[in-house]
């Protein structure tokens, strides 16, 4: 099978929640390997594009493509669009890896169960092939000893680079962070954005909602700058941090002067 | 007091200890099937409060609101006699032979039925004190509804459902004494009639009541356990 050029590509999503026109009309593609950093203020819709794109928000308007596969959807009759096969978001969504803002761990589980639960319960991994993937990942983050703990016992720092590798388990086309390190305390930032740049460095596609703007520029092979639902400049990260076009950009990048 | 007067309590006849013993059982019997039967009913009815179309929340709302209206009493009653009437009726229009409902099919159906519309309502608390990401974790994993439910929902939500389950438990097994006025022999109505048999009321009851503390008594143990399970991944509450 040739591979499509793209991972994910979307064209003209809206969003409305109410009167709120949240999205007005963003098309963003992430080619295979990009890091795409979203930046932007609060409201700008930064994270609802990231949770259209996995279908935890449903677009009012709009055409979402995952590795070429267009995910059918059909209007309701309050106008918003819904998936027309639930199955097909299902497997779209194996395909896809979500990284939380807080975390969200299962708490009953510990962290070895959190990371083996999609591979076995969702993908039918055999338990066994499953536990030595999983291993395997949370040594990549750190937390090999820890993978009998429930996620109440690890720090926040912990518990993100839990998550992480849980995303990473289920072998995904694309990683989709929320805001990974909004919810850290300030000292534990640094060890999560390691994690995320040697993910970065090894060539997995990932699409980053984040307000590191040197984290951004570090890691990004494009950034995008979110604006009330739109996106406002598109770039490489030397142009948006180094030579910003939009005015908008530049006071959100230099709100002193 | 003389020997023969404890001698009443024996297990063999002309001791009635066995008898009370068999009431128990009866009672257990019920308080269990009924229970468990409450425990499906009030996921089903948590589960369509929360998640369903209009249709089925109206209808889970008008259980929960009639079931907890009436007194248990009348709904015993009601479902014992009309509903094996109904029962009856459907049998002949359908050209059937009339059945005959036992006591404990009647007994589980009418205490499951009780218990599910307050379990409905313990649940549907339960599962609005998980935190939304959790849930919304695993549909971002792609778990479908079901197993969402199964591996997600239902295990994050006991921990705040135990409290009031427990409850229900306790309460399950003292509404079987209810089913007395049906004629089943559960543990009350054979202590009654031990007590008529031999006028010796105080004896009887007193000891009937020692055998609902025992259950109690046991039914708490087993409740520390499953709750120190279920709250695994709980912060440790300090007081």
């Amino acid at each position: 099978m040739a591979q499509p050029a793209r991972a994910i590509e979307v064209r003209e999503l809206h969003k409305r929640f109410g009167t709120l026109d949240v999205l007005k009309g963003v098309s963003l593609a992430a080619k295979k390997g990009e890091v795409i950093a979203i930046i932007g203020g609060s409201g700008s819709g930064k994270s609802t594009f990231l949770r259209c794109i996995n279908f935890l928000e449903t677009p009012s308007a709009g055409s979402i493509r995952i590795h070429g596969e267009e995910i059918e959807m059909r209007p309701d009759r309050h106008g918003d669009l819904h998936p027309v096969d639930p199955r097909q978001v299902q497997r779209i969504r194996t395909r896809l890896s979500m990284v939380f803002q807080n975390f969200c761990l299962w708490q009953h589980m510990t962290v070895l169960q959190n990371v083996i639960e999609a591979p076995v319960h969702v993908m039918g991994v055999p338990k066994d092939q499953a536990i030595a993937t999983a291993e395997a990942v949370l040594k990549r983050v750190g937390l090999y000893e820890k993978r009998n703990s429930y996620p109440v016992h690890l720090s926040g720092g912990q518990q993100q680079r839990a998550a992480i590798a849980r995303a990473l388990a289920v072998d995904p086309e694309v990683i989709l962070f929320d805001e990974p390190t909004s919810a850290l305390d300030p000292e534990l930032v640094g060890e999560v954005l390691t994690v995320i740049g040697d993910l970065a460095r090894e060539g997995r596609t990932m699409i980053l909602v984040t307000h590191e703007m040197a984290f951004a520029r570090n890691v990004a092979t494009r950034v995008a700058y979110f604006c009330n639902g739109l996106i406002e400049e598109e770039g490489p990260p030397e142009q948006i941090f180094g030579a910003p076009r939009s005015e908008r950009l530049q006071r959100f990048l230099n709100p002193a002067q | 007091m003389d020997q023969t007067f404890w001698q009443l309590l024996a297990l063999a006849p002309p001791g009635w200890g066995g008898v009370l013993l068999t009431g128990l059982a009866h009672s257990l019997e019920i308080a269990v099937g009924g229970y468990l039967l409450g425990l499906i009913l009030g996921v089903g009815g948590a589960v369509g409060k929360l998640y369903g179309n209009e249709i089925v929340r109206d209808l889970m709302e008008t259980y929960t609101i009639v079931v907890r209206a009436v007194p248990e009493l009348v709904l015993i009653l009601l479902l014992y006699y009309a509903g094996t009437d109904a029962l009856n009726r459907l049998m002949a229009a359908l050209g059937r032979s009339p059945v005959d409902i036992s006591g404990l099919a009647a007994g589980i159906f009418v205490i499951g039925v009780v218990q599910g519309a307050y379990a409905t309502e313990v649940i549907r608390g339960a599962i609005k004190a998980i935190p939304a990401g959790e849930i919304e974790a695993g549909r971002a994993y792609g778990m479908p509804g079901g197993l969402l439910l199964r591996r997600v929902t239902l295990p994050a939500m006991l921990p705040h459902a135990l409290p009031g389950l427990a409850n229900l438990w306790l309460i399950a097994t003292k509404d079987t004494a209810l089913l007395a006025v049906v004629g089943f022999s559960e543990l009350t109505l054979v202590t009654r009639q031990a007590a008529g048999a031999t006028k010796h009321y105080m004896l009887f009851f007193l000891a009937a009541g020692a055998l609902y503390l025992a259950l109690t008594l046991v039914s708490n143990i087993a409740i520390a356990r499953i709750e120190k399970w279920a709250r695994r991944g709980m912060p440790q509450v300090h007081a």
